[in-house]
């Protein structure tokens, strides 16, 4: 069996930078498409593509579906209890699994015996993870060694609290439940580390003596190689895909005519989705069965066919609903390697999903942050130079970087940035709905914001004269517009409870997933299925590719079965880094559009027509020279000569090509948000009253579903604003608030008025010119009310979560 | 919790214990105390406990429940929650778990028209009474207006937690025909929604009412 731990972890983000050239057609042709913002600079760009590339979409206006508020197809499902989730798959002798988790966090096994947990009525099997050389996190080694006891050389030494230890599998959760904690464990404690600062000085208990090999998440800026890890530091990173430091920074400094420099702090975040992590294995001798909460099939396919040692082929990975992932949920988990090898060893299905408790202590979350930024200003506003220092600990694991919005949000010729990965003995993080950018802008756009006032100007005009992203600029003015922004001085308001406004913006590169493949399949009886492994997380995913079909079918979302979360249907990208609406649907488009020529060949025959002479629209098969000539869909297709016409297609190089290698194309997705929020300076409470959010994502597919995307960014980012916060008792190393009560979140009296505005952007990347929404909709909201806190009360807030303590420090209220 | 456990008849009755005495003293004030404590939901139970004590488990127990109109019967360990009655051994998956402490409202049903968190719930305390659950919401094939004004405002996003929603915001609407805002944000305040589909939850259930009348 391969080693897990030589493996990196599959990169919800990770940029396919490698070049490998554009792909070469032998015949191309030359498509106009629709480029620029309808009613400001709408124009027409020309592309050269392949000949197989269907013909360009008008904008949204001219469409009958796509740009259409439609109902999501499988909300019905959802309404009525039918969807059935991986916390919900139940087959005939499946058992339950339970993990045995580390009480400590830091200690060695000395000695482990599972002989009373085997022994115990309706256990079926037991597993231990054992360690491997050179390995460095949780990962299951999938090793199976059966005995009763196991010595220290064995098993891996333990870094946090909630670190697996082994699992059972039994004929009822309570068994298990009850039988994992008779698995006898011997631990010798050791000395351990929780705070970002401790952990950076001398002489704090190390975390890994040796340097590990984990990927990471990255934190969207890269993480450094394993040779630079030091102590508990690793790092720095000095760039990021986007290219290194530029200019000379001191000299830009010397230039500025004032220099702002700031600490800001953000908190760790729990992901909170509201399925925990886990799966259902089914282990058959001819085909491996997994039922997954995964935000990737395909990547889970691939983690568990390689730890296995088994084809792809006679992998399947399962994922029909899924209840919520927003980054964490990549790759098979140690509960999907765990499950899979009980359901091995059992000869059953075997369900192991987290309980609340272990999904904060052990799925992931938002590494916290500690920023030194230093940017230097002209008097005519020009940002001379930015140069950021950051630490942040994602606690065994890698990736808390602040990511790129200091580097790439505003035009500055001098960068300099040096970002570090601090280890601590605390649950590892993971992606979390725009890794590193969330914590990079509230740091960023509040000092932008301070520039504003220390130069006597409007911050939204300050962003006019600095920010040259042309969309953005846009989404200023439509925000302030329906934002009815007007400065107002800060801490103006008399009377206890101030009011105030502020702005902040966002900075998300428009990434591409190639390896995103669909079948449309045309059945005779005039039914129609899209088929790919991607999932929908609920982001409306199923949806937006009926709706690409129906509109090149000419037919209605409704009359489309979407059959997608299924690896034995053609891969599909793993839903994280907004790729999967942009990646996808050009894919689902170019099928249908393969799938449909091939049905109006087939007719044309029928017919004794050109083939170019038939379209569909409205449910019908037409001529469009000879009026007569014409039938429904459904007549259409019985015309087919075999039963079914099916093409499959992936998704070809964005049109113009890639700004970089083959994963990150041209263009940025901008986003702007306003709030508004009451503070009430006797209690130090915030409440934020609205937030105008304005947003773009390219075409927008579903007005409807772009909205819930924003409204769900912004409602996460007032989370992180003011609520959440994960504590550790650094007399232990557990959290004390690993639940949904003590760890705070916005419910329905948190709710603010929000209203979205959706600029339409074309920009002729694809045959659908679509793009994600998803990160762009969480970036700038704690910005937004850090930002608007300043304007109520006239005290800036510098660290996460606004708290009241925080709010009446800053006052200096007692 | 097992998972193939079938609903057996009265009659393979293996103990002898008695349930219905036991049911009317116990447990079910505790729950709804829990509940209120949370400040969750509001949850009375439906005739006052007389003082009564019996001794059950820990093998499995008889208990008879109306399920969305249907008389069950199921034959359960006593620490079974409700919720996993539903799901585990009724198999209607529909009501889900999520905090299983009464934090979130995932688990949403009614017992006897009024809501209650089902994790906080013991099967054994709904003895007699009715529950309805997100798969007996519709009538005769058609949808409860929420259930429609969710499909129509889009208030579903990854739809975990909507079950629950859909039975706090349809149980206002039958208590309350008229509510305000602030009434449906009241109704759903014990309800955690990760996606972020609040907004569209109120607008729903707001139209709901309106057509409702």
């Amino acid at each position: 069996m391969a080693n897990p731990n030589k493996k990196k972890i599959v990169l919800p983000v990770a940029p396919d930078t490698e070049a490998h050239g554009p792909v070469k057609h032998l015949y191309s042709k030359k498509v106009k498409l629709p480029y620029g913002v309808p009613g400001h600079n709408l124009t027409e760009m020309e592309r050269e593509v392949s000949i197989d590339e269907p013909p360009a979409l008008p904008i949204n206006e001219k469409l009958n579906v796509l740009g259409k508020r439609t109902k999501r197809v499988d909300a019905i499902y959802k309404v009525t209890g039918a969807a059935k989730y991986t916390a919900d798959i139940q087959l005939p002798g499946m058992l339950f699994g339970k993990f045995l988790r580390s009480p400590h966090p830091h200690a060695i096994i000395k000695s482990l015996d599972v002989s009373a947990a085997r022994r115990y009525p309706g256990v079926r099997a037991v597993h231990v993870l054992l360690m491997e050389p050179g390995g460095s996190v949780e990962r299951d080694s999938g090793h199976d060694a059966p005995a009763e006891t196991y010595n220290m050389d064995q098993l891996p030494r333990l870094r946090y609290v909630g670190q697996p230890i082994a699992a059972v599998a039994a004929e009822s959760q309570y068994i298990a439940n009850e039988a994992v904690k008779l698995i006898k464990v011997e631990y010798e404690t050791k000395p351990f580390v929780l705070e970002l600062d401790k952990a950076r000085k001398k002489g704090a208990p190390i975390v890994f003596e040796e340097v590990i090999e984990d990927g990471g998440n990255e934190g969207d800026v890269g993480v450094k190689a394993a040779d630079e890890q030091k102590g508990n530091l690793r790092g720095p990173t000095t760039g990021s895909f986007l290219g290194g430091p530029r200019g000379d920074v001191e000299k830009g400094f010397a230039e500025a005519d004032f220099v702002l420099e700031k600490e800001y702090r953000t908190q760790v975040q729990t992901h909170c989705c509201l399925e925990t992590h886990g799966v259902v294995a089914d282990w058959q001798p001819d085909l491996l069965t997994v039922y997954a909460s995964t935000q990737n099939t395909a990547g889970v396919r691939d983690d568990l066919a390689e730890l296995f040692g088994l084809p792809k082929s006679k992998v399947r990975v399962i994922t029909e609903y899924m209840g919520g992932g927003f980054g964490s949920k990549f790759g098979a988990g140690h509960f999907g390697v765990m499950a899979t090898m009980l359901s091995k060893k059992a000869g059953r299905p075997v369900k192991l999903m987290l309980d609340r408790e272990e999904e904060h202590l052990s799925a992931g979350n938002r590494p916290n942050s500690h920023q030194m930024l230093k940017m230097g200003f002209r008097n005519d506003g020009k940002i001379t130079a930015i140069d950021l220092t950051s630490y942040g600990t994602a606690g065994v694991g890698l990736g808390a970087g602040v990511g790129r919005v200091a580097q790439d949000m505003y035009e500055c010729p001098n960068f300099r940035t040096a970002q570090y990965d601090v280890f601590t003995h605390a649950g590892p993080g993971a992606a979390f709905r725009a890794p590193g950018n969330v914590q990079g802008v509230f740091a960023l756009e509040q000092m932008i914001d301070e520039a504003a006032e220390r130069l006597g100007m409007d911050p939204v005009k300050y962003r006019d004269l600095i920010d040259k992203h042309e969309v953005r600029k846009i989404q200023r003015m439509k925000g302030a517009e329906a934002f009815g922004w007007k400065y107002k001085k800060p801490g103006s308001d008399p009377g206890p409870i101030k009011r105030g406004f502020g702005m902040a913006q966002g900075h998300w590169t428009r990434f591409i997933n190639l390896n995103s493949s669909a079948t449309v399949r045309i059945n005779k009886d005039g039914s129609v299925a899209i088929m790919s492994s991607v999932q929908d997380i609920g982001t409306g995913t199923k949806t937006i590719l009926a709706q690409v079909v129906a509109e090149e079918l000419g037919l209605m979302a409704e009359d489309i079965t979407v059959k997608i979360g299924d690896t034995l249907y053609p891969d599909g990208p793993g839903s994280g880094g907004s790729v999967t609406a942009g990646s996808i649907t050009p894919a689902v488009r170019n099928a249908a559009y393969k799938a449909k020529m091939e049905l109006l060949g087939q007719v044309a025959g029928a017919w004794d027509v050109e083939l170019s002479d038939l379209d569909m629209k409205n449910g019908e098969v037409f001529s469009k020279t000879d009026s007569s000539k014409k039938m429904s869909f459904g007549e259409a297709t019985k015309k087919m000569r075999t039963n079914q016409v099916m093409a499959t297609a992936s998704r070809p190089d964005d049109y113009g090509g890639f700004e970089i290698g083959n994963g990150i194309g041209y263009g940025r997705l901008g986003s702007v948000q306003f709030a508004e929020v009451l503070v009430d300076t006797e209690t130090g409470f915030i409440k934020v009253e609205r937030v105008v959010a304005a947003h773009s994502c390219g075409r927008p597919l579903n007005p409807l579903q772009v909205e819930s995307q924003i409204n769900g960014g912004v409602i996460m980012g007032i989370g992180y604003a003011l609520y959440e916060d994960r504590i550790l008792d650094l007399n232990t190393g557990y959290q004390v608030n690993a639940n949904l009560e003590q760890y705070k979140l916005p419910y329905s009296k948190e709710i603010p008025q929000i209203e979205t505005v959706l600029i339409e952007h074309y920009g002729a990347f694809s045959s659908t010119d679509a793009s994600g929404i998803g990160e762009p909709a969480n970036i700038p909201t704690a910005g937004a009310i850090a930002n608007a806190v300043y304007n109520a009360i006239g005290v800036r807030l510098y660290e996460l979560p606004l708290t009241p303590q925080k709010v009446l420090a800053a006052l200096g209220v007692s | 919790m097992k998972n193939d456990s079938k609903e057996r008849s009265p009659e393979k009755k293996k103990q002898g214990v008695s349930r219905r005495a036991f049911l009317r003293g116990a447990g079910m004030t505790t729950a709804g105390t829990v509940a209120l404590a949370s400040g969750m939901l509001s949850f009375k139970p439906a005739e006052p406990a007389p003082a009564k004590t019996a001794l059950m488990g820990p093998g499995e127990t008889e208990v008879s429940l109306t399920v969305n109109g249907q008389q069950r019967t199921l034959w359960i360990e006593p620490r079974t929650t409700l919720a996993d009655a539903l799901r585990e051994h009724l198999h209607l998956t529909g009501t889900k778990v999520v905090c299983d402490r009464g934090s979130c409202s995932a688990c949403t049903v009614w017992v006897d028209g009024t809501p209650v968190n089902s994790c906080m719930t013991l099967a054994v305390d709904v003895d007699g009474r009715e529950v309805t659950t997100v798969e007996g919401l519709a009538k005769d094939g058609e949808l409860h207006p929420v259930q429609e004004a969710f499909i129509e405002h889009d208030a579903s996003m990854c739809g975990f937690c909507t079950p629950g929603m859909v039975m706090s915001c349809a149980g206002l609407l039958e208590r309350n025909p008229n509510p305000s805002l602030d009434d449906v944000k009241l109704a759903t305040s014990g309800n955690l929604c990760r996606c972020g589909t609040y907004p569209k939850v109120f607008d729903a259930t707001l139209a709901a009412a309106k057509k409702m009348k």
